[in-house]
């Protein structure tokens, strides 16, 4: 049969066995199990509503337990097997054989990277987005074509990126974005000052707000008088936030002494630890605009009187932006991070696409395909699938505690 | 907000070009692309496709039409004239009659040739070519020529990638194979969904708060655990890969989403609607097709444009549950990452098969943003 009979079929058949379904199970109910009349008519109706629920979601817990729920015990215990030895039990040997592999510490290091370099971005530049359009006439507009790449598959972006970073010969016209532009610096004084010192001090920029997000946070610790646990977090950001620092103090000193290749065109793909940020870009470019739009459905909901007193107080839009604004929407920014980061982790087709792990870009979701489909290792494929559930199983706890509370 | 004092005017003025900038820069890596489609080949490999935007200069060599048969007498001496360019609107700056010296007259000027031949060539392309009955003769004079041609765009390109039927990277049949896999993969979800979350939003049963703990639970478990274990059931019960398994497949992943957004809705629904019907005497089952679909058609188009979005741009749960080895059963995203790998450099093929799988989408994100923004919204945990 042709696929596109073969599909509207299925519409059909699906869509009235559903509605079949959930119709004659409840005909059903009411009229031959528990029919409403005769001598028990009042106990008939009561087990009826008491069996209802279930038929209703019958379907729903039937595909989620079969399609998400049964692949995680599946999966643990796939990761304790051999497929080679015909599924017997190994113990956590596919562990180790994945532990020792290179691949593996180079996909965990960019998926580090990942972590920290995309949500970041994509909520900062988000929140500039949602605040700056948010004033203007066009805004709406603005808004839209920033959101636009939200509807644009991994793989179109990639290609579209791709062909930004596409290298030709030295003695030919450049055709991608990146290096027509990069190829325009010959060394003079405007090259060192848009190649090292503006990218050294929003480097600079960067370390100093995270020096002052990290004191913010590390302050009430000082005064003591909150719990272990809250120690140890505010404790564990200052380290983050000095880490960033480090790093961010010797990618300056890195810039600074960098000796440039002007006027060669570069494989920017090629070029290892950096070309996963030539990566990370893309998704960058494609989740700031689901950033800008929850966040800025955010700034609108704050209330117009505390923005109005610290006007009254004589606060500068900055200290307004800041001080007034950014902590209202703490939750929300805290949500926009996290469904980011879910996202990053299980990034696969951008990788995929652009690279195939080649360079030094692996990254976990891609080295489990790999092991899956091209080695057909089944354990470690599943031991590296684990890898990602336990992290992302923070996440699933503070979503599941988060929604609990809300609903008692 | 508007009413910061004094430094109202710059400020503003700072903010419309940092918006500017931003929607330049986010859009600046689309137009590329979709300009990139409708070049040739040969124009994308010779410039950067910004340079298309603007009339481009470039060196041609034309050749004046064949003196035997368009010659006409006049007096003694003969003359052929025409256009070098046949009407192509490009204009002449400067030109030459040898290889050597291809700019050493103007637009309009007359080259001598020697011994009375002249030719005179204008700014259009319109030339006059005279001389006597040996020098009008033989091939037509060459004419090198510095020329400003406007931007040039075909539709070649997309004749060629979706209704060339011997071309093996054509996009058409991975189009409806796409097509396909999507509409089951929306529309099933939903009507499983909306059972589901009805009961879950206005029925009173024991265990319904940890259903809905689940349900959230699941929303971030990654599919990527889900890979092995289906496969191997797929492959264990006879479906294989194929259409079913990934309808499926779509189905069940798609589903945590569906239930908590269209849950979230109906529960903001007013009560009183519902209670009015069952005092009424209403069934559960009319109360939800009567009532609740109607009223929740909003959250059930947001998950709709959701779902649509991703099974059209997904890549991996194709490769994993519908693409097998006679590749029959292709989807667009899967046909551009093999193009990417075997035809890495013709951008004119990449370019147009990622815009024409980006335009479907493009066009649902634009006529239906408000549902979508929707869905965001209600979507994200809280």
């Amino acid at each position: 049969m042709h696929p596109a009979l073969l599909g509207l079929v299925t519409i059909i058949i699906g869509v009235s066995a559903c509605i079949g379904y959930f119709y004659f199970s409840n005909l059903f109910l009411d009229k031959v199990l528990f029919p409403g009349k005769g001598p028990n008519a009042g106990r008939n109706i009561n087990r009826a509503n008491h069996v209802r629920p279930w038929l209703f979601l019958a379907p729903a817990i039937f595909a989620l337990g079969l399609y998400l729920g049964y692949p995680v015990i599946e999966t643990l215990r796939l990761s304790l097997t051999d497929r080679s030895q015909d599924g017997a039990f190994v113990g956590f040997a596919n562990y180790q054989q994945m532990l020792a592999e290179p691949k593996f510490w180079e996909a965990m290091r960019n998926n580090l990277l990942w972590l920290i370099v995309v949500p970041a971005a994509s909520t900062a530049f988000g929140l500039l987005a949602a605040q700056l359009t948010d004033r203007i006439a066009w805004g709406n507009l603005a808004k839209s074509l920033v959101f636009m790449p939200m509807a644009i598959s991994f793989v179109g972006a990639s290609v579209i990126f791709k062909l930004i970073y596409d290298t030709r010969p030295e003695d030919k016209a450049q055709i991608g974005l990146l290096n027509a532009i990069w190829v325009q610096f010959e060394g003079g004084a405007m090259s060192v000052l848009f190649l090292q010192v503006l990218p050294i001090v929003i480097i600079f920029l960067f370390a100093a707000l995270v020096a002052y997000a990290g004191y913010i946070i590390f302050r009430p610790a000082l005064s003591g008088g909150s719990g272990n646990l809250v120690l140890a977090a505010r404790v564990a950001s200052a380290a983050l936030a000095l880490y960033l620092i480090w790093l961010s103090l010797e990618s300056i000193l890195g810039i600074a002494t960098a000796e440039l290749p002007y006027g060669e065109p570069k494989a920017w793909l090629t070029v290892p630890f950096f070309n996963n940020f030539f990566l990370m870009v893309v998704l960058i470019w494609i989740q700031t605009g689901f950033a800008m739009v929850i966040l800025s459905a955010a700034l609108r909901g704050i209330p117009e009187e505390t923005i109005e007193a610290a006007i009254i107080d004589g606060a500068n839009p900055l200290q307004i932006f800041f001080r007034i604004k950014v902590p209202q929407i703490i939750p929300t920014i805290t949500v926009v991070w996290t469904t980011i980061t879910l996202v990053v982790l299980k990034v696969f087709d951008i990788v995929f696409a652009m690279t195939n792990g080649q360079w030094q870009t692996q990254v976990l979701a891609n080295y489990m395909f790999d092991k899956l489909f091209r080695a057909n290792d089944w354990g470690v494929g599943s031991a590296s699938a684990i890898v990602i559930m336990i992290l992302v199983s923070p996440i699933l706890a503070w979503n599941v505690w988060n929604a609990r509370k809300e609903m008692s | 907000m508007q009413s910061i004092a004094g430094s109202k005017s710059s400020l503003t003025w700072a903010v419309h070009i940092s918006v500017v900038v931003m929607v330049v820069l986010w859009l600046i890596p689309t137009v590329g692309l979709f300009v990139s489609s409708f070049r040739t080949a040969d124009q994308i490999s010779t410039s950067g496709w910004w340079a298309s935007l603007f009339p481009a200069e470039q060196n041609v060599v034309a050749r004046a039409a064949d003196p035997d048969e368009n010659r006409v007498a006049d007096g003694r001496m003969f003359i052929v004239s025409g256009n070098l360019f046949d009407g192509e609107d490009k204009t002449i700056s400067v030109w030459g009659t040898s290889s050597r010296a291809i700019d050493i007259y103007v637009a309009g000027d007359t080259a001598d040739l020697g011994d009375g031949e002249t030719i005179t060539v204008q700014a259009n392309g319109d030339y006059e070519w005279r001389g006597n009955d040996e020098q009008i003769a033989g091939r037509g004079q060459r004419v090198f020529a510095t020329v400003t041609a406007p931007p040039e765009f075909t539709l070649a390109n997309y004749d060629k990638m979706l209704f060339d039927e011997v071309n093996v990277d054509g996009m058409a049949k991975a189009f409806f194979n796409t097509l396909t896999v999507t509409i089951p993969a929306t529309i099933i979800p939903i009507v499983i969904a909306a059972f589901a979350a009805y009961a879950l939003a206005w029925m009173d049963f024991p265990g319904r708060a940890l259903l809905i703990a689940c349900v959230v639970g699941l929303l971030v478990v990654p599919l990527q655990l889900a890979l092995i274990p289906l496969l191997k059931l797929h492959l264990g019960i006879g479906i294989g890969k194929g259409y079913l398994g990934i309808w499926l497949a779509h189905t069940g992943f798609g589903l945590p989403l569906a239930i908590y957004l269209l849950r979230n809705y109906m529960v903001g629904l007013p009560r009183d609607i519902i209670e009015n019907a069952k005092v009424d005497s209403a069934t559960d089952f009319q109360i939800f097709v009567k009532i609740i679909l109607p009223l929740s058609f909003p959250a059930l188009a947001s998950f709709a444009i959701f779902q649509f979005l991703w099974t059209w741009n997904d890549l991996l749960v194709a490769k994993v549950f519908l693409i097998d080895a006679t590749g029959q059963t292709t989807v667009m995203t899967n046909q551009i990452t093999d193009l990417l790998g075997t035809r890495g450099g013709n951008w004119e093929i990449l370019a147009t098969a990622a815009f024409i799988s980006i335009a479907v989408p493009l066009a649902v994100f634009f006529a239906m943003q408000r549902y979508l923004v929707r869905g965001i919204l209600a979507g994200s945990v809280k």
